[in-house]
């Protein structure tokens, strides 16, 4: 396969899935609606918890926006796949098959589209959460962006593999909903996992979202050469290099 | 065009094993427009599958367009159009963005007059702007059409092209197929479970059943072997009050009584009292047969001839109708 007409396929489908995306900007929005109700309804509870041993003297909100920004990208990106059972019950994953089109490219396509409209979803989330009162030094911002978007492009990757492998909603939804709730609660989204006992914390630690979570926390904090930052960044970068290896190969496969 | 060797696709499932395709072997020449015709669950959709890339035969070949299916694919993809049973437009995206996307896959040099003398060609002009969920069942299909043909391929394969069509845009449809191979000089195979398509457009037809080819010819060779011609009786049956099921007993028992003794029948089927004759040489029978059945006191109200359907054929070759099959 030829890098130059993979790239070009590329660019064509991504553009196409972006125009798809602009045409339902509600859903886009609506894709938001889970996260600005936690910050919004659970996110005050959380400027009582001052002096909490997970708090430590933190702005509650450095804490918990961090939580939010990554379970938006678990939940957006997980559930991308929904739309590719769609296209292949239409048949429009066959009729793309039949032509020369690149197979990395049926993936990458769909792939920096639904990172693409993460990003504009992130920006909303971070701006509400700046108005409801979260102060963060920009850089810090920035890395928590760039952690979100590299992370939503390899859950992306995963979901559509395993939308390819169910091939029907019901199965899928059941999956997802198998991986992504222990993932989100494992992480320490909604409150950090320095509150919790030995065992779970040691739970927590097996979970590659912990280091995530913990790495915008702390870019947040303003520690951009802290331990958390360096290896959650870490963390994030080999999930995402092995989940779009893994979705490329397998696409190719199932549709060579 | 299309030369398939020993070419077969079977299916594991939980409930065991599915063998779709047993094994066919026929070759598709230049500019012919060939149909596949059979049942549901004959195998149409599983070879034509197989023909476009899209699945994995688990045994035989083909070599399709000039290139082979195993060793180049991506050589077969570039010659070839598919448009796909279920068609293959996304519901919410507008036509001309589909078609758009689909030229330029296939490098198509300026895009956009070509999808401008395909809309014009299709009748799809007015409807760029649509999403496809919007449009009505023959403009789809004619945009499955356009898009399986933007590249003008050189082969196209046509899965149940007009399946679910009314008259009209079935008749519509027929007419944009015959243009591609006319205009174009495409070479067409598509499959179809209507008898009526398969008359009407195909140069040659490829019986298939249970995955087997069991005929292939064009219409007329495959009428003429069924030989002889169709005769259809209507009894008139006399009245028997209040036991007009007895009348019809009567009546028919009396008229294969006397059918038997005619050598030009070779098969009796008795409907109500409608029966069904297959005859040598029909229009020297036809006298006779009257006269038998006059003699016999038997009172015909109807009598037609016809010579013999391809269904007459399905029916010699499988025992079944196709029209039953197919329902
Ligand atoms: N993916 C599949 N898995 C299992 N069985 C299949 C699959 N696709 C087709 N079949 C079976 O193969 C047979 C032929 O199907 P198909 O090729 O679709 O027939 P047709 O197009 O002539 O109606 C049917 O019995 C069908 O149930
Ligand atoms: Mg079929």
């Amino acid at each position: 396969m030829n890098i130059a007409s993979a790239l070009h396929d590329t660019r064509l489908l991504y553009m196409h899935h972006l125009r798809a995306s602009l045409r339902t900007k509600v859903a886009v929005v609506f894709g938001m609606l889970q996260p600005l109700l936690y910050l919004l309804l659970f996110g005050p509870l959380l400027t009582r918890l001052n002096g909490v041993r997970g708090f430590g003297d933190h702005d509650p909100w450095q804490v918990f926006v961090p939580g939010i920004l990554v379970q938006l990208v678990l939940f957006r990106s997980g559930f991308v796949g929904f739309a590719l059972i769609a296209d292949l019950r239409a048949g429009v994953v066959d009729r793309l098959r039949v032509t020369p089109v690149s197979r990395a490219a049926m993936l990458l396509g769909m792939v920096l589209r639904d990172t693409t409209v993460l990003v504009v979803q992130a920006i909303l989330l971070l701006a509400a959460g700046l108005a409801l009162g979260l102060r963060a030094p920009l850089p810090g911002l920035l890395i928590g962006l760039a952690l979100a978007v590299l992370l939503a492009t390899g859950i992306a990757s995963l979901s559509y593999v395993l939308a390819m492998v169910t091939r029907r909603e019901d199965a899928f939804a059941s999956l997802l909903s198998s991986v992504t709730l222990p993932l989100m609660l494992l992480s320490g989204m909604l409150l950090p996992m320095s509150m919790a006992p030995g065992w779970l914390d040691a739970v927590s630690r097996c979970t590659p979202l912990r280091y995530v979570v913990d790495a915008v926390r702390a870019a947040f904090l303003g520690d951009y050469a802290a331990s958390p930052v360096v290896v959650g960044t870490a963390v994030t970068v080999v999930l995402v290099a092995a989940s779009v290896w893994w979705g490329a190969r397998r696409f190719v496969r199932e549709t060579a | 065009m299309i030369k398939a060797s020993g070419l077969a696709r079977t299916f594991t499932t939980k409930r065991g094993t599915v063998e779709a395709v047993r094994g066919v072997d026929f070759h598709v020449a230049r500019g012919e427009i060939v149909g596949f015709l059979g049942p549901n669950g004959a195998g149409k959709t599983t070879t034509l599958r197989m023909l476009t890339t899209l699945l994995a035969p688990t045994a035989g070949t083909a070599v399709v367009a000039g290139h082979d299916l195993r060793t180049d694919p991506a050589g077969v993809r570039r010659r070839i159009g598919y448009v796909a049973q279920g068609g293959g437009a996304a519901p919410g995206v507008p036509v001309g963005e589909e078609l758009g996307l689909q030229a330029r896959l296939y490098g198509v040099p300026r895009p956009t007059e070509r999808i401008a003398e395909l809309c014009a060609q299709l009748e799809l002009d007015g409807l760029l702007d649509r999403p496809a969920q919007a449009l009505s069942g023959g403009q789809r299909r004619r945009l499955d059409l356009a898009l399986g043909l933007v590249h003008r391929p050189p082969l196209m394969f046509l899965d149940e092209p007009t399946a679910g069509l009314d008259p009209h845009s079935r008749g519509n449809l027929w007419h944009h197929i015959r243009r591609m191979r006319e205009e174009d000089g495409a070479t067409v195979f598509l499959t179809t479970h209507y008898l009526e398509e398969a008359d009407a457009l195909c140069d040659r037809i490829l019986i298939i059943d249970h995955g087997r080819i069991v005929a292939e010819g064009t219409p007329d060779e495959l009428k003429r072997r069924v030989s002889g011609d169709v005769v259809t009786l209507d009894l008139a049956v006399p009245d028997h009050g209040d036991r007009a099921d007895a009348g019809d007993v009567e009546a028919t028992a009396r008229a294969r009584a006397a059918l038997a003794e005619l050598p030009q029948v070779r098969e009796a089927v008795v409907t109500g009292t409608s029966v069904r004759l297959t005859v040598d040489q029909g229009d020297r029978a036809l006298a006779q047969l009257v006269r038998s059945l006059d003699a016999a006191g038997v009172e015909v109200a109807a009598l037609r001839m016809a010579r013999p359907t391809l269904d007459d054929v399905f029916l010699t070759l499988t025992g079944r109708s196709l029209r039953e099959a197919a329902a």
